[in-house]
């Protein structure tokens, strides 16, 4: 892992003073935005990638190889990363696992990903993205990873895409420090993303797979795992997949008082289900009003005693506009629904956006 | 021009109310289809236009380094003249709009955007796409009839002051920027009201004053300086780089509602105007500007004023593509859509200037005449 070393404070203010003069020239412009086109990827900028390479895995799933910008800090096995990806000219963000080993000496990272039914980002990246696009990056973050030391005896419990951020500690090395067992479930035999390299280390005995087919054999019930791994409550589990599984697992765990030795993972796209009006929180402020789906959020905190930036208040004048922090508004003039995940912090014209659910603004 | 409602021939008088509501919804459908279809091509469109602008500028400063040489400083003053032109028209203007606030990309967004320009972006936001955007052509409402220094309409009251009017608005030509700052900050009404010592005014004239010493610095002090030898000479041509610059966007602009054809509004008639006549009242109180693809691009595409009027938030590269259904609109009700070249509408606009800087030759309709409280929608009553 790369740290950086603080710098003698002398040589900063050399450094600063110069940036500074370099302001005074690209002003109102800082110099990165002009740096940023000849070289988006340098130390000191905004986090981004240039996608290097796009393989298929399965029919739906696709590895994208990223070249990470140098401000890139490297991941822990199983954490995942933000990705924002322009798809028809909107940016929007997603999290993925990444299926790399941390370290790689080409500095390029991976993600895998399962093109999901109506996921615009999901089937823009594993059927439209080509090498050579830039995508926006966060630093990897999450827990859902392996302790150092390294358990005796590991457990990584998957389904569908759920298999990820596991493949990503196999290729670190999991299997090398622990008794590894994965039990897997996918629809057939060729939906299995990975299939060929998770089969390759069970014929080589680095683990044991159990695979389950469940359009021929169904859903995995957690009460055969006894059957399948006898000792699956002694591993420390890891498990990742679907919200109906996850919720079974937990469920069992629990009840067998083994929770302590559960880790799990929930990965499912952002389901916002837009409804009519909801609460609207208007975070800084510390007000919350509910609002049905005609009235603008505008005039929802205004009669809430919030002070709103306003202006034309017939959606022109961009005067009013606030980042959605979480949550689903309905364009008035639209129709158009717009959703947003904490992190996302969609700009909104208040004016005539009416909350659809539950939302929170930055205000 | 004269108000509309006080016109002898009222060019809206064929239009009934339902007429009006029903062209609105056309409208409507116009803007709805370009949304539906904004995508990716736009976002690459606007990536292009600042890429170019900002490689242009930075290539243009880099060359009068060498402005002692007489070629050098040719090319490096037309470079940033036309850099600055994009960058205040088809781009900034453009971005403050929010017509690019779609993509969610935080580098091109009206919230984050700042402009190479001395008014600051969100004094200028509040001033332009509130109250203009708003208040078109309102006589008393929307400022930028005349700016508060001109007398631009028959029923603006004449004063002798508005003698001096040609020159006040070739100087304002000059220094546009400055003017549009001055404006921004409703200078004279601020100055003669005795509200200059108030905190928020306050504030707001210190964020000019900052925005100003940063632009000057950069154009007349550091450039000029890293010229070395060439300090006078990159000094003349940063100089001569932001008059081309402010006499070109002060031309775009007083042909975007001062031309002939042109119609205002009584300050009365706008009160519960419904959507449709909001439109009606956009549709008339604008003018184009023909010409080729490179002059739409270097007016920021306001050479569509009426396609921008109506739709202040639609991408710019758009309004040349639905430029045509505007215009079969006009002529299915029966409206006159102002259009002219470039040079006939200057001469248009500074002939208003200069003729109305004396008094009216006919009198009007006195106030309080049945005609002036007419509205929009009451106009074929």
């Amino acid at each position: 892992m790369t740290t950086t070393v603080p710098r003698p404070p002398a040589k900063l203010s050399v450094r600063d003073r110069l940036l500074r003069l370099a302001e005074t020239v690209t002003t109102p412009l800082l110099p990165e935005d002009y740096l940023d086109l000849v070289a988006p990827l340098r130390a000191g900028a905004a986090l981004r990638g240039r996608v290097v390479a796009v393989d298929a895995e399965t029919c739906d799933a696709a590895t994208l190889t990223i070249q990470p910008g140098r401000a890139w800090r490297d991941h822990t096995p199983g954490q995942y990363v933000r990705l924002g990806v322009d798809v028809d000219g909107v940016r929007q963000w997603r999290a993925y696992s990444l299926t790399s080993a941390p370290g790689r000496p080409d500095g390029r990272i991976c993600v895998t990903v399962k093109a999901i039914p109506d996921g615009k980002v999901s089937d823009h990246l594993v059927r439209r993205v080509r090498p050579g696009t830039i995508v926006q990056l966060d630093q990897a973050q999450g827990d859902f990873v392996l302790p150092d030391p390294a358990p005796d005896r590991v457990l990584f419990l998957t389904a569908g895409s759920g298999v990820t951020p596991v493949m990503g500690m196999l290729r670190a090395g999991a299997h090398t420090r622990s008794d590894v067992v994965v039990v897997h479930s996918a629809p057939t035999p060729a939906d299995v993303v990975f299939g060929g390299e998770l089969r390759a280390l069970a014929a080589q005995g680095a683990i044991r797979l159990v695979e389950r087919h469940t359009d021929t054999d169904g859903l995995l019930g957690v009460g055969e795992l006894g059957g399948l791994v006898p000792d699956h409550l002694e591993r420390e589990t890891w498990a990742c997949g679907p919200v109906g599984m996850l919720d079974a697992v937990q469920e069992h765990w629990r009840a067998e008082g083994a929770a302590q030795r559960l880790h799990t993972e929930r990965f499912r796209p952002t389901v916002i289900a837009p409804g009519e009006g909801g609460t609207v929180t208007f975070t800084r402020a510390g007000a919350t009003v509910a609002a049905d789906g005609t009235t603008p959020i505008l005039d929802a905190g205004e009669a809430a005693g919030v002070l709103m930036p306003s202006g034309c208040r017939m959606g022109i004048c961009y005067g009013c506009v606030l980042p959605l922090h979480q949550g689903a508004v309905r364009d008035l003039r639209t129709g158009e629904v717009t959703t947003a995940v904490p992190g996302d912090g969609v700009l909104i014209q208040t004016c005539v956006s009416a909350a659809a659910g539950t939302c929170d603004i930055d205000l | 021009m004269t108000v509309i409602q006080n016109k002898p021939d009222n060019p809206i008088a064929h239009l009934s109310a339902e007429d009006i509501e029903i062209l609105g919804k056309e409208l409507d459908a116009i803007r709805d289809r370009v949304i539906a279809d904004r995508g990716e091509r736009d976002a690459r469109y606007i990536r292009k236009v600042v890429r170019t602008q900002r490689t242009l500028e930075m290539s243009s400063r880099a060359v009068l380094l060498f402005s002692l040489f007489p070629p050098a400083w040719v090319i490096g003053t037309a470079g940033l003249a036309v850099a600055k032109i994009l960058e205040n028209m088809e781009i900034g203007h453009n971005v403050l709009h929010g017509q690019w606030d779609w993509m969610r990309d935080p580098k091109i967004h009206s919230t984050t955007w700042e402009w190479d320009h001395v008014s600051p972006a969100e004094q200028w936001k509040h001033s332009h796409n509130q109250l203009h955007h708003t208040y078109t052509n309102v006589i008393g409402k929307d400022n930028d009839l005349g700016y508060g220094i001109m007398r631009v309409d028959e029923d603006q009251p004449w004063h002798p002051v508005y003698l001096g009017q040609p020159l006040w608005n070739l100087v304002n030509a000059c220094f546009f920027e400055y003017g549009i700052a001055a404006y921004d900050l409703e200078l004279g009404r601020n100055l003669r009201g005795g509200r200059h010592k108030a905190p928020e005014f306050r504030a707001r004239a210190r964020a000019v004053g900052r925005k100003i010493r940063r632009q000057v610095l950069k154009d007349y002090i550091v450039h000029p300086l890293l010229s070395g030898p060439s300090f006078l000479t990159t000094l003349a041509a940063t100089f001569t780089a932001n008059l081309i610059r402010n006499l070109w966007s002060h031309s775009v602009i007083m042909c975007g509602h001062f031309p002939k054809g042109v119609e205002t509004f009584a300050k009365q008639s706008i009160e519960g105007e419904t959507r449709g006549q909001w439109y009606l009242r956009q549709m008339l109180g604008s003018a184009n500007i023909s010409g080729s693809r490179l002059m739409h691009i270097m007016t920021g595409n306001l050479s569509y004023q009426i396609e921008h009027h109506l739709f202040p938030d639609l991408p710019s590269n758009r309004y040349q593509e639905i430029a045509p259904q505007v215009r079969a609109l006009f002529d299915r009700y029966g409206l006159k859509y102002t259009t002219g070249p470039l040079p006939k509408q200057v001469a248009s606009a500074w002939w208003k200037v200069i003729r109305l800087s004396l008094p009216n030759r006919t009198p009007r309709p006195k106030p309080g005449d049945d005609l002036s409280t007419r509205t929009l929608a009451a106009s074929g009553a």
